[in-house]
C-alpha cells in the first residue's frame, strides 16, 4: 500500500505544546513517526552563567508554566545542598504543600486537555472549573496563580496563617467532592473508555528500557516515584506509588486521577504535622561544588545538575525534564495506531515541550 | 462500566448558577495576598538603587540626580524581590492588577 507523510504540529488544534511529527501512514494506520523539536528553545541553561544564583530561582521557575513551583523548589534544594544550608522545618512543609497543590492543578489541567483531545468538551470545562478552585488557593497563599514565586534559597517567602489553613482544609473537602464527580466520569464512562482503553499500550519492560518517568512509567506497572527518595517532607510522609498494569492510555489517565486524591491526602497530613516556626534562614556567600538533585514533578522525575565555582554565577546548570524522558516511549507506541488516536497518545505523556527545550 | 456517568453532573449544573462570572461587566476582584502591581511612594525613598540592582528583569531604573524612579511595566514580573529589598519601605505590592499597557513608555514615579 502507498505510504503518505502527514505533518502533525507544531501548530495543531489538539496540541497544547509545539512538537512536530512527520507521520508516515498507510491508509489510516501510522507506520512511523519522525519527531522534530526545537521550536521554543530559550537558552535558559546558558542564562545561568550571567544571572546571580539567587535571582536564577525566578528563571528556574519559568522553565515550565505548569510545574513551575517544583522547578523552583528543585533548584533551591540543589543550591542548598551545595551550600550546606539547613532549611527550617516549617518552610519544608510549606514547600511540600505548594508542591502538591501544583501537582493537583497540573493533573486537573491535563485531565481537561485529555477530555478536550478526545472531544468531550463538557468534561474539559468541568475539570478546569475544579482547577480554578485550586488556583484560587494558590493565589491567596503565594500571590501568583501559576508562577508561585514563593520559594527562595533558604526557605520560602510567605507563611500560611491559621485562618487560611482552616479555609484551605474546608475548601479541600469541597474540591475532593468535585474531583470525585469528575474522575468518576474519566474512570467509568463508556465513551471515555472506548476512546482510551487499549490505545498506545506500553509494556512494563518497554517502559523500563525506554527510561520512562512519572505516570507514564507507573501506568505500565513500575512502582517508582521520586517522592520515595524522601526529599522535602516526604521522609516523614510515606508515599506509595499509584500503579496500573495495563500500560494503555486509560491506565495513564487512571494513575493521574488517583494521584489527585493522594496529593489531597498528603496536604492534609502535612497541615497536621506543621508547627509554628521560622520560614527562612539567611544565606550568605557563594556556592562552590557540584550536585545532582531529583524530585517528582507532576509529569515525572526531573533531574537538576548544578556546578558552582565560588562566584555569584553558576558555572553549569543542566535540567533533564520528564517530557524529554517520555518522548522515546511516545515514539515507540505511535507506530501501529490509528491516525485519529495520535492526539490521544501524544497527550497521554503530558508533553511539555517548553520544559524539554528550556 | 457506566453509560450515563456525565448525565448527573450535567443535570446538576443545568440547574445551578454558572461557575463563570459575566466578565467584563463584572470584573474579577483580586484575592487578598495576590501579587498584582508594584506601587512606588516617593516620600521615604533615598534613591539608593537597591531595587534596581535586585530586579531580576532589569525593569527598574533610578536617577538619583533628578530623583526619579522609573519602571518598565512590560518587563516587571511582579516577583516582589524589590519590595523585600527596599530599606525604606517605599515599594509596595498591591492586589489589583495593572491595566493593559500598549506602548513601551516607562512610568516615572
Amino acid at each position: 500500500m502507498a505510504r503518505t507523510v502527514i505533518p502533525f504540529g507544531p501548530q495543531h488544534p489538539v496540541l497544547p505544546e509545539p512538537v512536530h511529527l512527520d507521520l508516515v501512514v498507510e491508509d489510516e494506520k501510522v507506520v512511523e513517526a519522525r519527531p522534530s523539536i526545537g521550536f521554543i528553545h530559550r537558552g535558559l541553561e546558558k542564562l545561568a552563567e550571567t544571572k546571580d544564583y539567587v535571582e536564577f530561582t525566578y528563571v528556574a521557575e519559568r522553565i515550565c508554566g505548569i510545574c513551575s513551583f517544583i522547578h523552583g523548589q528543585t533548584y533551591c534544594q540543589a543550591v542548598e545542598t551545595i551550600m550546606n544550608v539547613t532549611v527550617p522545618p516549617r518552610a519544608i512543609y510549606l514547600r511540600t504543600i505548594w508542591g502538591e497543590f501544583s501537582r493537583i492543578h497540573s493533573h486537573l489541567l491535563w485531565l481537561g486537555l485529555m477530555a478536550d483531545g478526545m472531544g468531550f468538551e463538557s468534561l474539559f470545562m468541568h475539570s478546569w472549573r475544579v482547577r480554578e478552585r485550586i488556583l484560587n488557593i494558590i493565589e491567596s497563599t503565594t500571590g501568583g496563580r501559576v508562577i508561585f514565586g514563593s520559594c527562595k534559597i533558604g526557605g520560602v517567602r510567605r507563611d500560611i496563617d491559621p485562618d487560611m489553613t482552616k479555609h484551605i482544609l474546608k475548601e479541600l473537602d469541597g474540591i475532593e467532592k468535585d474531583m470525585r464527580e469528575i474522575t468518576g466520569v474519566f474512570l467509568d464512562d463508556n465513551s471515555v473508555k472506548s476512546r482510551l482503553c487499549g490505545v498506545g499500550v506500553l509494556t512494563k519492560e518497554q517502559a523500563y528500557d525506554l527510561g520512562c518517568v512519572g505516570p507514564m512509567l507507573r501506568a505500565s506497572g513500575v512502582a517508582q516515584d521520586m517522592r520515595q527518595l524522601g526529599y522535602a517532607a516526604f521522609n516523614e510522609i510515606q508515599v506509595q506509588p499509584i500503579t496500573r498494569t495495563e500500560g494503555d492510555s486509560y491506565a495513564r489517565c487512571a494513575v493521574r486521577c488517583l494521584e489527585l486524591f493522594q496529593s489531597v491526602d498528603i496536604i492534609r497530613q502535612v497541615f497536621g504535622k506543621m508547627q509554628p516556626g521560622d520560614i527562612e534562614v539567611k544565606v550568605t556567600g557563594n556556592p562552590t561544588g557540584e550536585t545532582i538533585t531529583r524530585t517528582e514533578q507532576p509529569r515525572g522525575e526531573v533531574v537538576y545538575h548544578l556546578k558552582a565555582n565560588g562566584t555569584k554565577n553558576l558555572q553549569r546548570f543542566r535540567v533533564r525534564t520528564p517530557t524529554f524522558a517520555n518522548l522515546p516511549a511516545m515514539l515507540q507506541v505511535l507506530p501501529g495506531c490509528d491516525l485519529a488516536d495520535v492526539p490521544v497518545i501524544v497527550l497521554t505523556i503530558d508533553p511539555c515541550i517548553s520544559c524539554t527545550e528550556r | 462500566m457506566a453509560f450515563f456517568e456525565m448525565t448527573k453532573l450535567a443535570l446538576k449544573w443545568a440547574l445551578t448558577k454558572p461557575a463563570t462570572s459575566p466578565y467584563p461587566f463584572k470584573p474579577r476582584k483580586p484575592l487578598a495576598g495576590s501579587r498584582g502591581r508594584l506601587v512606588f511612594t516617593k516620600d521615604n525613598c533615598v534613591y539608593c538603587n537597591v531595587c534596581a540592582k535586585k530586579c531580576p528583569t532589569g525593569a527598574l531604573v533610578l536617577n538619583r540626580k533628578e530623583k526619579k524612579w522609573i519602571i518598565d511595566r512590560l518587563r516587571c514580573i511582579t516577583c516582589g524581590y524589590c519590595v523585600e529589598a527596599c530599606p525604606k519601605d517605599s515599594l509596595e505590592m498591591v492586589t489589583d492588577h495593572e491595566s493593559p499597557v500598549v506602548t513601551r513608555d516607562r512610568e516615572t514615579g
